[in-house]
């Protein structure tokens, strides 16, 4: 099944659904009943400033699919840029995306999903591809609209002693995916993926994550945590396979969420495969309600209710926040944060 | 100051304090003793608003002030600080963040003006260092990773930062080697004022040597069963509370 022959097929049989086990809770099939038509063009001078573009000396614009882009860091080279992929109307539309940073190079991509209020597709296939000893940061602000469905797709190849790392902010959308699969070479190289998704009406959002180790002594963390209320609907699905002579692999993997109301929900499928030997590797995976002890003692201090809840809610996503490396992005995360937080 | 009147509370629908009346005047510091399972705890979460602990009969009111009737931040706003006997960890929150926002909730429902962040800073080091606590630990999450006496010392130093009128000490000395406690119980001593009130509830006649309690109650069987000067106190340590345990 492949969303992106879907849009260009405009073939709804070819659209992933609950037969394929990895979108069992982000059924595309079951929802489009036809693909509709591409999306009409826009023009990139009506679409205003994206989130992060005060920090970035480049810009990447691709409007309802129209562009693919390439963007490439020579060796040693340093870069911080936006991609901004932003989606207007009720039309489909897909784009391809190729981020190479050469051996040393140092790459903070800024990417936003930015959506109107239409119905429409989208879907972005990124291939990211790092040297030796290459770095990337990659701050991922998804914020669609709530009638959208928007998927991307990263495929993530890593050189020996590259260092990656990622941070999904996730707002929902009718349909919402960020999935991010990554050859790991294991040896020096570094992977942090980390996720928040904080949705609200009756959004939903899906962070995938597939991480395949493939030599030895690798290393992996991950921290997603998400907020649902209302009718909410909050998928995290993360896959750590360590390969036959990945050996001495230490992967972390921790997935904590607060379900705020009793009509969200939150689907969590953390799984580890390990065929490797002397490997640490873990999973936490928590979903519950805030700490009535922690609200009280908040209360007894003055705190009113609301204000002793936001508190320790933003606490919650702000130990995935404070992960981010670049603090322009992290500024730009907080205020994300604090400002859905606030809402009911 | 404090008055509780033939106070009757249930958690979970079993009655814990039956029939428990106190009063504890302005200035005066009041120590409240009594063997586990007396209702000590289940006292101090009544008189704060705590969830779960349901009071069915009796009054408690604060300055004639019905305090039943408050939520647990109004009750703080008006001068009611418990100092728990386990402080929670909050992760992710700096106890400095913890602290002001605590503060300004409670001036912002009193009608006064809110602390800006030097003035907080300035309040907050030099309360900090009168209790020997490092600066840089307010700069953590509030108690993560502390040991039972700094967070001890964290309770107090949000006792004097939130600066309250009725204080409540749940067995503020548990946990706390003599050298911490002596610290505690300066902080606590210094808030000792003619407009104040402290509670001290506490199994052990120890604290009471550092923190001089004018009268002292035995809590037994989720009443008051006896009440009288320091000299109680050390009559409990001396022949335990086996006699009060069975006129409950």
């Amino acid at each position: 099944m492949n969303l992106a022959a879907a849009i260009r097929d405009r073939d709804p049989s070819e659209l992933p659904g609950k037969r394929d086990e990895d979108w069992r809770w982000t059924d595309l099939h079951g929802l489009i009943r036809a693909v509709p038509e591409a999306s009409a063009p826009v023009d990139p001078r009506g679409v205003g400033q994206g989130p992060f573009e005060h920090l970035v000396q480049a810009s990447h614009l691709i409007a309802n699919g129209r562009n693919d882009a390439q963007i490439g860091i020579a060796a040693g080279a340093e870069a911080t840029m936006a991609l901004r992929l932003v989606s207007r109307g009720s039309g489909s539309h897909t784009t391809r995306v190729e981020v190479s940073v050469a051996a040393g190079g140092r790459l903070t991509l800024l990417e936003s999903y930015e959506g109107d209020e239409g119905g429409y597709v989208g879907h972005a296939s990124l291939a990211i591809d790092l040297g030796d000893g290459a770095s990337l940061e990659r701050i991922v602000l998804a914020a669609d609209g709530a009638e959208g469905v928007s998927v991307s797709e990263a495929e993530v190849r890593l050189g020996a002693h590259a260092d990656y790392a990622q941070t999904v902010l996730a707002g929902g959308a009718r349909r919402q995916r960020i999935e991010t699969r990554v050859a790991h070479p294991g040896g020096g190289a570094k992977l942090r993926l980390d996720g928040v998704y904080l949705l609200s009406g009756k959004r939903h959002s899906d962070q995938t994550t597939i991480v395949t180790h493939q030599g030895t002594d690798g290393v992996t963390s991950q921290m997603t945590k998400g907020v649902v209320r209302d009718q909410a609907r909050g998928v995290f699905q993360g896959r750590i396979v360590v390969a036959q002579g990945a050996d001495r692999a230490d992967a972390r993997m921790e997935h904590h969420a607060l379900i705020l109301s009793d009509r969200a929900e939150v689907d969590a499928k953390p799984e580890l495969e390990i065929y490797a030997d002397d490997v640490a590797c873990s999973h936490g995976n928590t979903v519950g309600a805030l700490d009535e002890d922690a609200l009280f003692y908040a209360r007894q201090r003055g705190m009113p209710d609301a204000t002793a809840r936001a508190l320790l809610t933003e606490a919650f996503i702000g130990q995935v926040i404070d992960r981010i490396g670049h603090e322009g992005a992290r500024e730009v995360a907080r205020l994300w944060a604090a400002d859905r937080l606030r809402v009911g | 100051m404090l008055s509780v009147k033939d106070l009757h509370a249930a958690v979970d629908g079993k009655e814990i304090i039956k029939g428990l009346t106190l009063d504890v005047p302005a200035g005066e510091v009041h120590a409240i003793m009594g063997p586990n399972g007396a209702g000590k705890s289940t006292l101090s979460y009544v008189l704060t608003g705590r969830d779960g602990y349901e009071v069915t009969a009796g009054s408690a009111t604060l300055d004639g002030e019905d305090l039943l009737a408050l939520a647990p931040d109004e009750r703080a706003a008006r001068g009611v600080f418990l100092s728990f006997q386990y402080p929670l960890e909050i992760p992710g929150v700096p106890a400095l963040t913890f602290l002001r926002t605590a503060l300004n909730a409670q001036k912002k429902a009193r009608g006064e003006d809110e602390v800006a962040a030097p003035a907080f800073l300035k309040l907050a080091r030099e309360k900090a260092a009168a209790l020997k606590i490092d600066f840089e630990m307010l700069k953590r999450p509030l108690n993560v990773g502390f040991s039972g006496g700094e967070k001890k010392r964290m309770e107090i130093l949000q006792m004097a930062v939130l600066s309250p009128r009725f204080l409540i000490l749940d067995e503020t000395d548990s946990g706390l080697d003599i050298d911490a406690l002596k610290i505690v119980a300066d902080g606590v001593n210094a808030l000792r004022a003619p407009t104040r009130a402290m509670l001290v509830i506490t199994h052990y006649q120890r604290l009471l040597d550092y923190i001089k309690p004018d009268r002292v109650h035995v809590l037994a069987g989720g009443r008051i069963v006896a009440s009288g000067g320091p000299e109680l106190a050390h009559e409990l340590e001396r022949d335990g509370y086996d006699k009060y345990a069975r006129a409950a």
